[in-house]
């Protein structure tokens, strides 16, 4: 097993007091600085925390901010809600489908983006919205799109 | 240190969605260049009011406010205005507040009172404007059975969904017999379009500390948390300062203003699973655990977290909670009406000129809402059905319009409260789609404990698909009928038996919506793609070519100067002809 990965579930556990009752913000924590939970690091917490490894994964797996998988370099992720939906969101979300060429929870081949959505972020008067990592987007419409993907892709490259 | 200037600027996310990070970083590279930065405060605050002309500031002593400033604008602003004494004309705000955001002469503001007039990361701001009297009262002058009477009177009810009396509900919790008691602030705000929990949070952090440290008072608690949504860094980052300032003056920890009482909070956050916002769901995630309801009774009141009495709120109860102390229960439940007491603060979205966050009396009427705060329907379409409630909620058709909005009325309609979101539709909106939408969510929310909800929900969502798509067959509104009633008798908790809502309302409202869809393979909004046809008319189409140049799948043809027909077995209905026809010759039929 890799040494970094044990040290890294340590010290995101020892946050927490390796208290088990922290488990879903342990994970929280590791998914978003280590990009997603391998297999690896669910067996050192599943260690650290004394839980049989298929628990870890278990409450891992029912929440949809803690990642199992590797991602894109950039997430998106697109609110699915109704006021974004009235308020013009499936056009937007085809509009980025096709620009980036895959579909839902999938990754574009060069490993840049991955395409999720997530539940209401309470922007609604500013939808259709969606999040690219960190970064918010409203009142979006499919011509905006190309423009904003441009901004993430490195100088000058196309995604 | 005196500064001789101060610029707010706000922090609201739609600001900060539009750039108000880049321009609060030009603002203080700007002042630090031309040395003022000892003489000018910058200070991000909530919301300065105009989050739809973000990013704004305002400026002190002056009290002008800029607004869709830019980075370059900023500087402008730092050197003109700040550095020059020229207040720069030209980015000023000067029309009236016409946005939601401006009370209306229709709101009444309880719950957003402080929102945007104090600085939620000053503890100070809020001490002023009588915050923490009401619980200083409560320990030092009041009985836990007064609080629970003074609550009684009032009528509050909760805020979150199904509107239990709150008094009730605590003295549920007091009455329980445990070594140790918690109290919960349920901030796990996830039905779509409801964001007014964290306006609140982000807004007037103390309201709702305040009122949790009176609910742990009055059932007998020590120990508090906030479950707060992680899809709101804004409001756990407010939150966590808040905590941290209440603590640094004794508000919070041990023997709180010399009372005897001890109480202290924590914050746990979410991690994306819309069912956690159930309470037992939320209790197990609190826990560590996947966030599953179980069943209840025992309610949380009995055996709660860790088994303990648990008593659990929303963050809008709770912020009710120190007005109503202070002001007392005669002056709460003069608004609204006789069942349902208070204001009630609504998240309006959709077909509405303004949307946006409102508080007003409960008892007003959806039409006040809608035409009077709302400024009536986008484009001057016609309003076809408000949706309350969230996805567990129901479709109100027109004829309701003048129901006045409370619990019963909501209820009585097949409806709920819920949190307060509102989604106004007119008339392109397709029912049977926005069912279809709404089963698809509960579907993919469900946790997949209870085979109702788990398998239910999913056979729905197939028959509303089918419908949809062209391939609705006789007996299938019936069908969904039936199915909903024995998912509602039996799912386990709330999501499973308020998922059927959504198909119920449209079925009972726009029956004949689903009828045209299923019998007649046509959508009246004609937003369902497998059921509308593109034709051109020929006495119209002259010729251009155009259409057929645009589509994407060449099913135009026709020669120039000719009338052009589309092969309706090629067309996908994508709507490119109808968008670039110069003479409006595409019907969608």
């Amino acid at each position: 097993m890799d040494q970094g990965v044990i040290e890294r579930v340590d010290s995101v556990s020892a946050r927490y007091n390796n208290d088990r009752e922290a488990l879903v913000e342990i994970l929280r924590d590791l998914s978003k600085e280590m990009g997603y939970i391998s297999q690896d690091a669910f067996a050192a917490l599943a260690e650290k925390l004394d839980l049989p490894e298929s628990a870890v994964f278990g409450v891992a797996s029912f929440y949809s901010m803690i990642e199992t998988k590797p991602h894109g370099q950039h997430v998106i992720r697109f609110c699915q809600d109704a006021p974004c939906h009235v308020a013009g969101g499936r056009e937007v979300w085809d509009a980025l489908e096709a620009a980036l060429g895959i579909k839902f929870g999938e990754t574009t081949p060069d490993g840049q983006w991955t395409l999720m959505t997530t539940s209401c972020i309470g922007l609604c008067a500013v939808g259709p919205v969606m999040l690219v990592d960190e970064d918010v987007y409203g009142n979006l419409t499919p011509e905006k799109i190309p423009d904003i993907l441009a901004r993430y892709t490195d100088a000058g490259g196309v995604a | 240190m005196a500064y001789r200037a101060h610029v707010l600027i706000s922090g609201e996310p739609r600001c900060v969605a539009k750039g108000a990070r880049e321009v609060e970083a030009a603002l203080v590279d700007k002042l630090h260049e031309l040395l003022l930065g000892d003489e000018v405060q910058v200070m991000e605050v909530s919301s300065l009011g105009h989050g739809d002309k973000g990013p704004e500031l305002v400026i002190y002593p002056d009290g002008i406010n800029y607004v869709n400033v830019t980075p370059e604008d900023a500087r402008f602003i730092v050197e003109e205005h700040l550095l020059k004494g020229r207040p720069v004309d030209r980015l000023m705000y000067k029309e009236l507040p016409e946005p939601l955001e401006a009370p209306a002469t229709k709101e009444v503001r309880v719950v957003l009172e402080n929102v945007g007039r104090i600085d939620p990361n000053n503890i100070e701001d809020y001490i002023a404007f009588d915050g923490y009297a009401a619980m200083a009262k409560v320990l030092t002058e009041m009985t836990p059975e007064e609080v629970l009477d003074v609550l009684k009177q009032s009528g509050l009810r909760g805020r979150g969904g199904a509107g239990f009396p709150t008094w009730l509900k605590w003295t549920f919790a007091r009455q329980a017999v445990g070594e140790k008691k918690f109290i919960i602030c349920n901030g796990d705000e996830g039905d779509p379009g409801a964001f007014m929990n964290r306006r609140v949070l982000e807004g007037d952090p103390h309201a709702v500390i305040e009122g949790m440290i009176i609910a742990a008072y009055a059932i007998g608690a020590q120990q508090g948390y906030f479950y707060v949504r992680a899809e709101y860094p804004i409001a756990i980052r407010t939150l966590r300062v808040a905590l941290q300032q209440a603590r640094e003056y004794g508000l919070l920890g041990e023997n709180i203003l010399g009372s005897g009482f001890n109480f202290d909070l924590e914050i746990r956050m979410g991690a994306g699973a819309f069912v956690c916002g159930e309470e037992t769901a939320l209790m197990q995630s609190i826990e560590g655990d996947r966030g599953m309801p179980r069943t209840r009774p025992p309610f949380p009141a009995a055996s709660g977290l860790w088994k303990s009495p648990t008593n659990i709120n929303n963050v809008e109860t709770y912020a009710n909670v120190p007005k109503i102390l202070l002001k007392g229960p005669e002056w709460f439940a003069s608004m609204g009406t006789e069942k349902s007491k208070g204001t009630k603060t609504f998240a309006v979205a959709g077909k509405v000129k303004r949307t946006g966050l409102i508080e007003v009396p409960l008892g007003i009427t959806l039409r006040e809402v809608v035409y009077d705060v709302g400024g009536g329907i986008l484009n001057d379409k016609k309003f076809k059905a408000v949706q309350t409630g969230g996805p567990m909620g129901g479709c109100i058709p027109e004829q309701y319009l003048d129901m006045p909005v409370d619990y019963e009325s909501l209820a009585s309609l097949g409806s709920i409260m819920g949190s307060g979101g509102m989604v106004i539709m007119d008339e392109d909106t397709c029912m049977v789609d926005i069912a279809r939408f709404f089963m698809e969510f509960v579907q993919e929310e469900s946790c997949g404990k209870c085979v109702p909800c788990r398998v239910g929900t999913r056979r729905m969502l197939e028959i509303l698909n089918n419908i949809c798509e062209g391939k609705g067959q006789p007996g299938d509104i019936e069908l969904l009928e039936s199915m909903s009633q024995q998912i509602i008798d039996g799912a386990l908790c709330g999501l499973g038996k308020g998922a059927p809502n959504p198909v119920l309302s449209t079925i009972k409202f726009f029956r004949e919506e689903y009828e045209a869809h299923i019998y007649e393979k046509k959508c009246p909004a004609k937003v369902c793609k497998a059921l509308i046809t593109y034709d051109i008319n020929p006495d119209v189409c002259i010729g251009c070519t155009r259409c057929a140049r645009n589509c994407p799948v060449q099913a135009i043809s026709g020669k120039a100067k000719e009338t052009h027909v589309i092969d309706a077995s090629i067309c996908i209905r994508c709507g490119v002809c109808k968008q670039v026809c110069p003479v409006g010759a595409v019907n969608v039929g």
